[in-house]
């Protein structure tokens, strides 16, 4: 395996660490959003964006950049702190997520730019992301798709139906990517859906699957270089990672699915330990 | 006004609860919305007749029509969005055309559902349900009338849509009052001109009342709960009455109170009418009440949009 460059993987952890901030900066200030699953996600979409994926900010919709489609669109405010991060918007914009005035919608949407599908109900982008792939094998481009999901989410059937779909077309451009967190909205997961074996669900539906530790981005980027190799069917990353990452009264419940810091207390807390967590970096 | 303020979503779980101790017969189900729609509420109760089936709103209503078929009476709750939308097809083909006893109860609908955005703003329900033959449909105005209608449509046998806002509603009836099925009420009276709503509208309405009444203007306010069937009579009086009647309603204008509003006159009593509401565009993010203001749904655009309206009926 080829090595990575150490200063590279602190600069993506450090990538992280700001959109979690941003993440619940933006939810604060809004009283409104999804903590939870923004920052399980928040390593994933560093890597994504600030690695892996060919994009061009300045021409957002560029024919030939990477495709991603947040499936669990409630991650919204993460994914707008990639996007801004990354030069497709300004940062400032950024406090003006769910406003009236405001193009930063509640879920994403076609108004902002960098992002490639209106999404937030959920069970729907998987689908959507078989639809660009597909073109983008007709087209003969060599761009991928990258498509993130809740595990919640993936109770769908819609998902299911997309999963038999993606391996039937062999799409070896298609990157799903289940955030394993164990928990959805009302509870655990495992208390309201089996979801286990995983792994082997969807080993049997016809897709390269590679289990890691989603908070790792060493192992985010080996998993896309793995995905990459992979020729003649789609992949799938089970990304295992904890709900509320980064803020340990976040970590590991429900509560906060869609909560934002309960008072200015709590608020300052959640900022002061990400502080504490960018300066072991 | 002075108005008290309280949750149709509470006043839903709290009785679901009390039905569940009156009937054994009576079960709940959910798709990973219950703390939200509160039917977590009668889950804690009876977490042996709750069935929480996890993120799938069509499995939910495939498995509702499976137990309403086997005799239970079956209250099965989402947001609006996701229990009339994407599980559309289930509901028509397990429940509506077997007519089973399947309650729709969905919460968050319309505009007022806030921050979330257009993805979770269900402005089409209304329309979508009540195009289904054997489907009832009732929208209540606050939660006095969300407890009588969830009580009534307990005991009548077959398939109802409820829909309920997610925002706390004023009570504008008392606890007393009976819920009078397919019967609209006039809320306020007047000649001038006519207002009907339906949901949280109805107190905007009331208020943009005030407003005109400053501007000359005596306005019939009626709040039409049940939307199908809806009640032919108090429509067609109320054009006689007063010669102009603008509908009002957390929906789009296609499909919703305004469509049915207006089939009624034109097939009965033709005057001019004006649809208010969501005009076929999708909605968008901001807080609920900023939203009514930003759409002239909130009294001073309800007024405005009337006097407008008045200008023109009135020329
Ligand atoms: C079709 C649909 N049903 C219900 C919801 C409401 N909802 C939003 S997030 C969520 C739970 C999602 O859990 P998961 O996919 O595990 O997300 P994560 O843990 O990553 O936040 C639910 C039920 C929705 N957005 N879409
Ligand atoms: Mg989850």
């Amino acid at each position: 395996m080829s090595s990575i460059d150490p200063e590279k993987v602190k600069e993506l952890k450090r990538i992280a660490n700001d959109i979690r901030v941003w993440s619940i900066k933006m939810i604060y200030r809004a009283q409104s959003g999804h903590p939870g699953g923004a920052l399980s996600a928040a390593d994933i979409l560093a890597v994504l964006y600030f690695h892996e994926m060919r994009v061009d900010p300045k021409n957002p919709e560029w024919p030939d950049r990477d495709r991603f489609v947040l499936s669990k669109g409630h991650a919204s405010a993460a994914y707008y702190a990639a996007l801004a991060m990354r030069g497709f918007f300004p940062e400032e914009d950024l406090l003006t997520f769910r406003d009236v005035n405001s193009y930063l919608q509640g879920h994403p949407s076609l108004m902002v730019p960098g992002v490639d599908m209106c999404t937030g109900s959920l069970g729907q982008g998987l689908s959507a992301g078989i639809g660009m792939a597909l073109a983008g094998k007709m087209d003969k481009k060599d761009y991928r798709v990258y498509v993130l999901l809740g595990d919640g989410e993936i109770e769908e059937g819609n998902v299911w139906e997309a999963a038999m779909t993606a391996a039937t077309r062999k799409l070896d451009n298609l990157v799903a990517i289940v955030d394993r967190n164990k928990i959805q909205l009302d509870d655990f997961t495992d208390r309201m859906v089996e979801l286990d074996p995983l792994e082997e669900k969807w080993r049997g539906f016809g897709w390269r699957v590679i289990s890691i530790n989603g908070h790792d981005v060493t192992q985010i980027i080996r998993a896309l270089d793995e995905a990459r190799k992979t020729k003649g069917r789609p992949t799938v990353i089970i990304a295992h990672t904890v709900k509320g990452k980064g803020v340990s009264y976040m970590e590991n419940t429900a509560k906060y699915h869609g909560k934002p810091p309960q008072n200015e207390e709590e608020y300052e807390r959640a900022l002061k330990e990400l502080e504490e967590e960018r300066r072991k970096i | 006004m002075n108005w008290e303020y309280e949750s149709p979503r509470k006043a839903y779980g709290e009785t679901l609860i009390e039905l569940g101790k009156e009937r054994e017969d009576i079960v709940v189900m959910d798709a990973d919305l219950s703390t939200s729609t509160k039917t977590a509420m009668f889950g804690k109760e009876f977490p042996d007749r709750f069935f929480n089936v996890g993120l799938q709103e069509q499995n939910m209503m495939g498995i509702a029509a499976g137990l309403a078929r086997s005799g239970k009476i079956v209250f099965a709750s989402s947001f609006a969005v996701f229990a009339t939308g994407r599980a559309y097809d289930q509901v028509r083909q397990s429940i509506a055309y077997p007519k089973l006893n399947v309650k729709i109860v969905a919460t968050h609908g319309g505009v007022t559902v806030g921050e979330d955005g257009a993805s979770h703003q269900m402005i089409e329900d209304l329309g979508l349900m009540s195009g289904l033959p054997n489907m009832r449909v009732i929208a209540p105005l606050d939660s006095n009338e969300v407890r009588r209608v969830i009580r009534f449509v307990a005991k009548e046998d077959g398939p109802f849509y409820v829909r309920l806002t997610r925002t706390a509603l004023p009570n504008l009836t008392s606890g007393e009052d009976e819920f009078e099925f397919g019967k609209g009420r006039v809320m306020r009276d007047g000649s001038d001109a006519t207002i009907i709503a339906l949901g949280i509208e109805v107190s905007y309405s009331l208020l943009a009342a005030e407003i005109l009444k400053k501007e000359g203007y005596d306005i019939r306010v009626i709040n039409m709960s049940t939307i199908k069937p809806i009640d032919k009579d108090i429509i067609v009086k109320a054009a006689k009455d007063t010669g102009a009647i603008m509908t009002v309603e957390d929906h789009n204008i296609y499909n919703g109170l305004g469509s049915r509003v207006a089939e009624v006159l034109v097939e009965n009593y033709p005057i001019r009418m004006h649809r208010h509401g969501m005009k076929d565009r999708f909605g968008r993010s901001g807080k609920w009440n900023v939203l009514l203001e930003h759409y002239g749904m909130d009294d001073k655009g309800i007024a405005k949009e009337m006097l407008g309206f008045l200008k023109e009926v009135k020329k």
